[in-house]
């Protein structure tokens, strides 16, 4: 066998077999284990909505699966929403994929004012309401995305149902290896989270007023939140994403019936 | 056949006297990357580790039918196989550390442990002695790793696995971190100290001048 195995005919067995019993060796492997890779995926993004919604502390330590499921289909509800109305449409949001409809020309829409760098929207989005035990809505909690310095950033965006106050934003995934840790990456820094806490979105008049700033008078403001130091341009990525899910080509619509009493 | 010495040998040269990190320089830059927390540089070990013994022993298997014209290409698709599956168990069953290795996991394919491995060794030693070859440089590189490791964390963040040893002045305690740790260049001295130790320890590992 080995003496002719530089051969044209042998050379071409040896490589065609090869890349069929690894093909079907790597396809096995993910299909058997798509659904556990899915589960985890889901769980960590409720993870992070609980989180948002200060139900439970990750960063006290691991949070149970358990608890993540019952607490999730306890208190949190998910909402799809029409952007451009600004009405809950039906449709199961629990499995409703954003980022594919995003891409998906007939179910997305090209925003004209980019400054999140989003590239597509979907034309509906999922909002998720926090009840506690007597059914009381307590948290709207809107999924915000936008582009740093690296990476795309998916955070979650937890108000008050005034829908002005902040209760909190929680930054839980990005794409590649992320932002540069101990600078950009200091957004999931738990003392910066904090900053956010009790912040007001609008000024008197409804308009959109926060700001992530490293003036010190505005950043001490109701509508101010400090800058991250050596992290301009994540810092800028922050606040794009923030003005554009919060602006008409993103929840504005929502936000403007929900203020009305649309959510009660 | 092998015996048991020579087998205990190959398991455990790797480890000091024939480190890969050490003294082939080899695979450096996931050991810069992922040696930050205790937690990523284990996973990344045992992910190697894997990655290694088995590319080892398939290539040993297939050594004599391998055609030396393409030699390369069909090692690297075995590598690339036993990577992908390696990435995929990973997200399955450990997602939280998979989210931190991210890339890095995928880029075992082009480390330069597994491929030298398997050019140098596998390509002409029987099917087990290559496979404890594998798991034995995959243990070399996980001693560095988690040298490095326990340091940066340690003193970058105050912690092992996760719990605090040092309590950090940011949360009310005394220690303060020091942030290079966290940064990959960090593991560059970090490595080049272990290095001299080494070498200072076994003059033989020193390269001849000249």
């Amino acid at each position: 066998m080995a003496s002719n195995k530089e051969s044209i005919g042998k050379t071409l067995f040896v490589v065609v077999g090869l890349c069929f019993v690894c093909s079907m060796f790597v396809s096995t492997a993910a299909v058997l284990l798509k659904p556990t890779q899915q589960q985890n995926k889901l769980l960590d993004k409720q993870k992070y909505i609980l989180e948002a919604a200060g139900l439970v502390d990750t960063k006290a330590g691991k949070v149970e699966k358990e608890v993540i499921i019952e607490t999730y289909n306890k208190y949190v509800e998910a909402r799809l929403v029409d952007l451009k109305t600004g009405d809950f449409v039906d449709g199961d949001a629990d499995t409703f994929d954003v980022e594919k409809a995003a891409r998906t020309p007939a179910t997305s829409f090209k925003p004209e004012n980019d400054i999140a760098s989003v590239k597509r929207v979907a034309n509906k989005g999922v909002i998720y309401l926090v009840k506690d035990d007597n059914s009381e809505l307590q948290t709207v909690i809107i999924p915000v995305k936008g582009y740093g310095l690296w990476s795309t950033m998916f955070a979650f965006l937890a108000v008050e149902p005034d829908m002005n106050t902040i209760r909190s934003l929680v930054y839980y995934d990005f794409t590649g290896s992320g932002e540069t840790p101990g600078l950009g990456g200091e957004v999931q820094n738990p003392q910066w989270v904090a900053k956010w806490q009790g912040k007001k979105l609008y000024d008197d008049n409804g308009e959109l007023a926060i700001q992530v700033t490293k003036i010190p008078t505005i950043a001490s403001s109701v509508h101010g939140v400090d800058a991250l130091s050596g992290a301009t341009l994540t810092s800028n990525g922050v606040q794009h994403s923030l003005t554009f899910w919060l602006g008409e080509e993103g929840f504005a619509r929502f936000i403007e019936k929900a203020r009305n009493g649309g959510l009660s | 056949m092998a015996d048991a010495k020579e087998l205990k040998q190959v398991l455990t040269g790797p480890i000091i006297n024939n480190n890969p990190i050490a003294l082939q320089i080899l695979g450096v830059c996931s050991a810069l990357a992922v040696t930050a927390k205790m937690e990523t540089a284990i996973v990344m070990t045992l992910a190697l580790t894997a990655v290694t013994a088995f590319s080892n022993l398939f290539i040993s298997i297939l050594r004599n039918h391998i055609p030396s014209s393409v030699r390369i290409i069909v090692q690297m698709t075995i590598i690339a196989s036993l990577v992908i599956v390696v990435d995929q168990v990973l997200q399955a069953y450990a997602y939280d550390v998979a989210k931190q290795l991210s890339v890095f996991v995928g880029l075992i394919i082009t480390n330069c442990i597994v491929m030298g491995r398997a050019e140098a060794y596998a390509m002409k030693t029987p099917p087990l002695m290559s496979f404890m070859d594998g798991i034995g440089n995959g243990l070399g590189y996980g001693a560095i790793l988690l040298s490095v490791g326990f340091f940066r964390e340690l003193f970058g963040n105050g912690s092992l696995f996760g719990v605090e040893i040092l309590s950090k002045v940011s949360d009310g305690g005394w220690y303060q971190p020091n942030g290079l740790l966290l940064l990959p260049p960090s593991a560059f001295f970090l490595i080049g100290m272990l290095i001299w130790i080494i070498r200072t320890y076994k003059p033989e590992q020193v390269e001849a001048k000249g």
